[in-house]
């Protein structure tokens, strides 16, 4: 069936088959290999991407759902450099090592900068609890978030409000 | 595994819905369980039908005296909504166990329900609270309580052709005390063990009504009779509390499971009492 839907900011129109997930779909119907497929029944969130502003299982959900929709992946999230201090904070404390989690892992995490700006070390790991990573022990990836969180509150006014998309914060 | 070959339909109404359902056609909500299981082959539906843009399944509304929730409501709604925190603070409180936030941004309370995993925080809760399913079918509905909807292992008294439409849950009194607990070995699993608590508390003191539920240690939610019965109308204190204990061993038969075996879901389960009649007495009492 066709489907019609906005793939980070653009408007894509393509035949796809029904038992199409979106991650087969976004990596090999259209290139973009940065959404990760890893367990592909929804256990471990390499796969998560954003539908309609909200992280989803990418894994979980069919392409042809989705005329109309609007989804994110890790490369337009990295294009408009809304997580570019948190990318910084992943380096700078060897918060990725494979990789492989690390899409799926930085998604979910822009949805805590997003969402939940005075989220603890807890509720960073509750929130992340469900992004498996092989690799880092986790520890690293909760320093890199529970940072870019704190560097943003001090360059964020007071009264921007939470939720707001602060791409020039904590830079 | 990839999913099998299937055939996909999205029903914007409920009479495009009933056109629809035949033979070889599942329901397709969320698709946080239903497509996972595509994925081990543990079915091959011939046609998904995708409900989850049929407006007459949203909404939460109070009407008529209950608290009514649409049955395509997801998790993370569920989880926000402002009259369900008023009416029904126990459902706020168990979103959060729920799976994971990229789970619950899809998943729905009907799914939930109609897939009645007995490890499942949603149907436990619909039982504590005494809720009633509204169950559609072209040319007609019919209501059910949760008590009498979950039949036996992921089996429910819905009949081919129905679906569910709505939930409505009881408006919780001012004596209402609710809450749920539960042991999962990773934060969003689904539990080993937990229990749905709900009962009032008099200015007494006294308990009415109680509705302890358990989940994750039988074939469904399993309200438990004999612990409700020895706390009916007692003060909560510390002795009502071990004899509500000493009456659960009645009320449960846990099959071993892959956590562990029955006697350690026994355990379990009297601490989860434990804690949650603990929680309800007035703060002064409570151990910490
Ligand atoms: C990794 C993972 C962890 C999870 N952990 C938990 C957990 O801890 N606790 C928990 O409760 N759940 C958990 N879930 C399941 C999740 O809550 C699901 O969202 C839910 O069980 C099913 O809802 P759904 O809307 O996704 O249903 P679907 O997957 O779309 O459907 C499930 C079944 O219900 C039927 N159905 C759906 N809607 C209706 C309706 N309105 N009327 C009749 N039949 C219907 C479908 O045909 C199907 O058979 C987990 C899922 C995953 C992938
Ligand atoms: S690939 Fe989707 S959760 Fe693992
Ligand atoms: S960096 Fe290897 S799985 Fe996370």
């Amino acid at each position: 069936m066709m489907i019609t839907l906005t793939v980070n900011g653009e408007r894509v129109t393509r035949h796809v088959e029904p038992r199409r997930h979106l991650i087969d779909f976004l990596r090999l119907d259209l290139g973009l290999t940065g959404s990760h497929a890893g367990c592909e029944h929804g256990v471990c969130g390499a796969c998560t991407v954003r539908v309609d502003g909200e992280i989803v299982r990418g894994c979980l959900v069919l392409a042809a759902s989705l005329d109309g929709a609007e989804v994110t992946t890790i490369e337009g999230l990295t294009d408009s450099g809304e997580v570019a201090d948190l990318q910084e904070a992943f380096v700078a404390r060897n918060a990725a090592q494979c990789g492989f989690c690390t899409p799926g892992m930085v998604m979910a995490a822009a949805d805590i900068l997003r969402h939940h700006a005075d989220a603890d070390r807890a509720a960073i790991r509750e929130h992340l609890s469900g992004n498996y990573c092989r690799c880092t022990g986790y520890q690293a990836i909760v320093d890199a978030v529970a940072a870019t969180l704190s560097e943003r509150a001090i360059h964020t006014p007071a009264d921007a409000g939470r939720g707001d998309r602060t791409q020039e914060a904590g830079r | 595994m990839k999913w099998p070959a299937l055939g996909y339909l999205r029903a914007s109404s409920l009479d495009e819905l009933w056109r629809a359902l035949g033979d070889g056609a599942q329901i397709l909500a969320g698709g946080q369980t239903l497509l996972a299981t595509l994925a081990f082959r543990l079915s091959e539906p011939g046609t998904l039908v995708d409900i989850t843009r049929i407006p007459e399944l949203r909404g939460i509304t109070v009407t008529g005296g209950v608290l009514r929730v649409g049955a395509l409501t997801r998790h993370a709604e569920l989880g926000r909504d402002a009259l369900v925190a008023r009416h029904a603070p126990l459902l706020t409180q168990a979103v959060p166990h729920i799976a994971h936030p990229a789970i619950r941004n899809r998943g729905t309370i009907g799914g939930s329900l109609a897939y009645a995993d007995p490890a499942a925080e949603l149907p436990a809760c619909a039982v504590a609270l005494n809720a009633t399913l509204v169950l559609a079918r072209a040319g007609g509905e019919r209501r059910i309580k949760a008590t009498e909807f979950f039949t036996g292992l992921l089996t429910t008294a819905l009949e081919p052709g129905e679906i569910i439409a709505a939930v409505e849950f009881p408006l919780a009194g001012p004596s209402q005390r609710a809450t749920i607990l539960e042991v999962a070995r990773r934060s969003g699993d689904y539990a080993m063990a937990g229990l749905a608590a709900v009962l009032d508390l008099g200015a007494d003191g006294r308990i009415a009504s109680p509705r302890l539920t358990f989940f994750g240690v039988g074939e469904g939610p399993v309200l438990a009779k004999n612990a409700n019965a020895a706390l009916e109308g007692r003060v909560l204190d510390a002795a009502a509390i071990a004899a509500a204990q000493a009456a659960l061993e009645g009320d449960l038969d846990p099959p071993a499971d892959l956590h562990g075996p029955p006697a350690m879901k026994r355990h379990l389960c009297r601490v989860l009492l434990g804690r949650a009649l603990q929680s309800f007495t007035p703060a002064t009492e409570q151990a910490a």
